[in-house]
């Protein structure tokens, strides 16, 4: 018998409301949140035997969570039968690679120019394809010249004089692959009277926890858990991130999949956005200039999860001149590294398929979303370029 | 009226009854088989299925422990699929008196049950829900037993043996010449008599015994005895935890199948009530108190439903009572006892000792009968359990279909998973979610396996017994009946109401937390979006 972290599958009513929600049941021969959740975990307790290899199929996008009435955890149900139960056949270097967001971050930052003229090579794309299981139809992330920390460092040495600050736990891409981001993340904060802060982070264990390497995932956990509440006991300052998955995870996984106490930060992160909109509400408002574009907005799962998917839309909603179209609430496919498997590849387009045909029909100049990976599968599978709603915010920025 | 001759007619389809047949039908003797209900509808389906190593009895009552780790030894061999060797704890915590654990360990050697002292870390290690309280602990060898598989691996072997089974119909009269019985007299389903003659008759009707006795003319006194027990959603011990002090309420959690049960009560009842006993309110209080006190995780889990059984015990000194009376196996040749020839009583016992039962009354048939044939039930495994084959290697056999899936109706119905799973889709989709039905069992279980209604497919299969009790499975199960067996669709209709009914019966003891919304969910589908309150007859209606 296992001592069991989660018990919340015996809440379950079996009243299936999570099924209809699930993205990959819709389209595989995935049994549902339901069956592979609450429903098997009884027979996983009983005899680890009993473990269906079909869980791996889950993409953790927790759309079924939200359905959920009885609060059931379910996706981490599965994550942590995943990585208990199924036994990872061997050493696998993709995973591995793309588990180390940071590790990879690191190396290609420092040779980003030659890193991205191969990864935009056909052939190499083949050989990932071959050696590692890349799907070759994929466009990896680019590469940026340097970190965002280092960037910021030189560039942003001014930001004690305002009277209010955050820290901003940034997150691999923006350091490694979108300082536009953190840019224009300064840019709006700053013109809040926000002051901006960095400390010392690690991935916040995402990949990892979906690759099944947990300890490392805990190890990186921790690392954030103690840094970032180092900071706020000492300073008081909220924590803010641009991405909802690293939110998600530092407010919720930490302790439900992850079993640490994060209580002291838990309440202290915010998504940006909802952190902007309270800003806003207590009036504190920068100058805006139209930003005349037609947009399309598409809300992330985790995001959806988080429930901070309206404070996205109210900000837009706010900026004069945009043009915003949402589009139904679905899951893009790709799950942060779900998407970039082969054995996923094409469940990962199914699922998008509709999701991509609505940005199409919408007819949009631009897409917006609020997530690093939604971003990428969707400017792979339509023509339209994708911005954060930072990014936007920060073209309504009135100088 | 029909009429019928055999060598032998058994009275009691439990463990018991069961036993007996597939003994006789081994040893070639001609026999059939009498049951009122469904098999395993009485006793054998009320208890909490723990295959004694022995050592609940080793203090008060040697004999009984002996027989069991005999028993125990046997069963393990012969019912592999019905039985899970999940070993046993006795836990002494820090206000029981530890005197009873040194007793426990020196009684057990005298009995010759393996058991060992292990140190309060090890017995956490081996089961991590365990009381912190924990101050000394034995490990020993119980296991868990399913009494429905146990039943109707015996029946299916007896009946592929020749042997004859009607369920659903009751003895109501031993037919006598003189001061003999040669028959009985019995009434099915639909009212119509039947007449069966038989050189010897056996009463296995557990506590319902006395009543054969009587309509036999015969005084035999029973002692009911009832004992309630709570059934919890999921295991919270994989290892049966008893606790080490004299037999008291709520002193053993149970894992069975997926499930964790709390047993048990005892309370002595008049034997008029024994068709209608309920669980009480206070029962479920002690039940729930006490498993906390060897679990501390209970209360926080759903409890699923509760039921009682009453113990087949008969009054033989009549000075002990409850738990202290002697488990011990009575058989009575009415002819030596009341100079009645052809009819023999068999009771007391335990479900764990029916084959030991089954031996006893079989030898003394064979006595009467003059034949001299030898028990070999203790050697030959029931169908199922033919070979030691492990789960992994069947889960393996079946890859495509779901591993979970497979497992379970591998641990259902052992060897005989080959007569059932098939990797057609339609074959292995699930019927009943919560506990892994799929269509195929049900295909199986409703055509082999003497089958009448949805409750009858439970004790078969499980189908229903997980946390949604019904809710989903009820009707799937209602309309393949309507499939197979060729039940008209106002008949699939009543089938689906009373198992609902016998389902309700069993949760309204424990109304509460998570339970009370399920069944809320339940009612609304079966009574508002399927509207069956307005089908069928009115006088169900009240409950
Ligand atoms: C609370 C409780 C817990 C227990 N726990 C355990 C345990 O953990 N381990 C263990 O080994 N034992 C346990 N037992 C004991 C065990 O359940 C019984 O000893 C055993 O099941 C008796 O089986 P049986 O076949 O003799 O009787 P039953 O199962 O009662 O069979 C008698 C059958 O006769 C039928 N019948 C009655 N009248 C007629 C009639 N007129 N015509 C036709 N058929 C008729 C009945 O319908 C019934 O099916 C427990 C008992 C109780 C009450
Ligand atoms: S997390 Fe997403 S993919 Fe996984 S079961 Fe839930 S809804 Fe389905
Ligand atoms: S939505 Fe929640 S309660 Fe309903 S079936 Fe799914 S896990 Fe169970």
């Amino acid at each position: 018998m296992i001592k069991l972290q989660n018990i919340s599958f015996d809440h379950c009513i079996k009243c299936t409301i999570c099924n209809v929600y699930c993205p990959v049941a819709r389209v595989s021969l995935f049994p549902g949140p339901k069956q592979s959740g609450p429903d098997t975990e009884r027979f996983r307790i009983k005899s680890p035997e009993l473990v269906d290899s079909t869980l791996k199929l889950c993409s953790n996008c927790k759309r079924c969570e939200i359905a959920c009435p009885s609060n059931v955890k379910i996706a981490d149900i599965i994550q942590e039968a995943k990585w208990k139960y199924l036994k990872r056949r061997w050493f696998r270097p993709r995973d591995l690679i793309l588990s180390r967001t940071d590790l990879m971050g690191k190396f290609a930052t420092l040779f980003n120019s030659i890193v991205n003229f191969f990864t935009r090579r056909s052939i190499v794309k083949f050989f990932l394809y071959l050696f590692i299981g890349i799907p070759y139809q994929k466009t990896l992330p680019e590469y940026e010249n340097g970190t965002f920390e280092k960037h910021f460092y030189k560039n942003y040495p001014d930001q004690n004089k305002f009277p209010d600050h955050v820290v901003f736990f940034h997150g691999c891409f923006v350091n490694y692959n979108n300082h536009k981001l953190g840019r224009d993340l300064v840019k709006v904060l700053n013109s809040l009277n926000v002051g901006v802060n960095l400390v010392k982070e690690k991935c916040c264990g995402v990949p990892l926890i979906a690759n099944g390497y947990i300890n490392k995932a805990k190890k990186n956990a921790q690392y954030n858990i103690n840094s970032l509440s180092e900071i706020h006991e000492k300073s008081n300052f909220k924590i803010v991130s641009t991405s909802s998955s690293c939110t998600y995870a530092l407010k919720n996984e930490y302790s439900n999949l992850l079993n640490l106490d994060n209580s002291a930060i838990s309440n202290e992160i915010e998504y940006i956005t909802k952190f902007i909109y309270d800003r806003f509400e207590s009036g504190n408002i920068f100058k805006m200039k139209p930003v005349p574009l037609r947009a399309a907005y598409h809300s992330p799962c985790h995001l959806e999860r988080l429930g901070g998917v309206i404070y996205t839309i109210d900000l837009l909603k706010r900026i004069p001149g945009l043009d915003l179209v949402i589009l139904h609430s679905e899951c893009c496919g790709i799950a942060g590294t779900y998407g970039f498997k082969k054995e996923y590849y094409k469940l990962s387009q199914d699922i998008g398929k509709d999701l991509f045909r609505s940005i199409e029909t919408a007819n949009p100049e631009i897409v917006i979303t609020d997530c690093e990976t939604c971003a990428l599968q969707i400017e792979m599978n339509t023509q339209f370029k994708v911005l954060h709603p930072v990014n936007i915010l920060a073209m309504a920025v009135k100088e | 009226m029909q009429r019928y001759e055999t060598e032998v007619i058994v009275i009691g389809g439990g463990a018991t009854g069961t036993g007996i047949l597939r003994d006789l039908s081994i040893r070639g003797i001609d026999a059939t088989l009498i049951e009122k209900n469904d098999i395993a509808s009485g006793t054998t389906g009320r208890n909490h299925g723990l295959l004694h190593s022995g050592a609940r009895y080793a203090v008060y009552d040697l004999e009984s422990a002996q027989e069991c780790i005999k028993e125990n030894k046997i069963l393990k061999k012969i019912a592999r699929h019905c039985i899970e060797d999940t070993g046993g704890l006795f836990v002494t915590l820090y206000h029981d008196n530890p005197k009873y654990h040194d007793l426990l360990l020196e009684r057990c050697k005298l009995a010759g049950i393996k058991a060992s002292e292990i140190s309060p870390m090890q017995a956490m290690a081996i089961e991590p829900n365990l009381s912190s309280h924990t101050l000394k602990a034995v490990k020993v060898p119980d296991a868990v037993i399913d009494p429905f598989r146990l039943t109707s691996s015996n029946m299916i072997d007896a009946v592929e043996r020749g042997a004859k089974i009607f369920t659903y119909t009751a003895v109501n009269k031993i037919i006598t010449s003189g001061n003999d019985s040669v028959g009985i007299e019995c009434i099915n389903k639909k009212n119509e008599k039947i007449e069966i003659y038989a050189n010897i008759i056996i009463n296995a009707a557990g506590i319902w015994g006395q009543h054969i006795c009587e309509i036999a003319g015969i005084e035999l006194k029973m002692m009911p005895s009832k004992g309630s027990m709570l059934i919890i959603d999921y295991r919270t011990n994989n290892i049966v935890i008893n606790r080490c002090r004299p037999p008291a309420d709520g002193d053993i959690v149970v894992p069975g199948d997926t499930v964790s049960i709390i047993g048990t009560t005892s309370k002595e009842i008049d034997y008029d009530k024994i068709d209608n006993c309920n669980v009480d309110d206070d029962e479920i209080d002690t039940l729930l108190k006490n498993g906390e006190d060897l679990l501390p995780n209970i209360r926080r889990t759903r409890g699923l439903r509760a039921y009682c059984g009453i113990r087949p015990l008969m009054a033989v000194s009549g000075k002990v009572k409850g738990r202290k009376i002697s488990r011990g196996i009575v058989l009575i040749d009415h002819k030596e006892r009341d100079g009645m020839e052809g009819l023999i009583t068999i009771a007391g016992g335990k479900l764990m000792t029916y084959r030991l039962m089954a031996e006893k009354t079989c030898d003394l048939i064979c006595k009467k009968l003059n034949r001299k044939l030898k028990c070999t039930t203790h050697k030959l495994p029931l169908p199922g359990s033919e070979k030691k084959i492990p789960a992994k290697q069947t889960i393996k056999h079946f890859s495509g279909i779901p591993a979970s899936t497979v497992g379970s109706t591998f641990y259902r119905h052992g060897q005989r998973v080959h007569n059932i799973l098939t990797k057609d889709k339609k074959n292995y989709r699930l019927i009943c979610e919560c506990e892994l039905v799929t269509e195929g069992e049900i295909e199986y279980a409703i055509k082999n396996l003497n089958v009448k209604n949805i409750t009858d497919l439970r004790r078969r299969t499980r189908i229903g017994m997980g946390p949604c009790q019904g809710e989903l499975c009820a009707y799937r199960a209602a309309g393949l009946f309507n499939e197979y067996n060729s039940t008209s669709p106002e008949e699939s209709l009543k089938l689906l109401k009373d198992f609902l009914e016998e389902r309700w019966n069993g949760i309204k003891p424990v109304f509460w937390g998570d339970g009370l919304r399920e069944i809320e969910l339940s009612y609304w589908i079966y009574q508002g979006l399927f509207g069956l309150g307005d089908f069928g007859d009115s006088d169900t209606e009240e409950n």
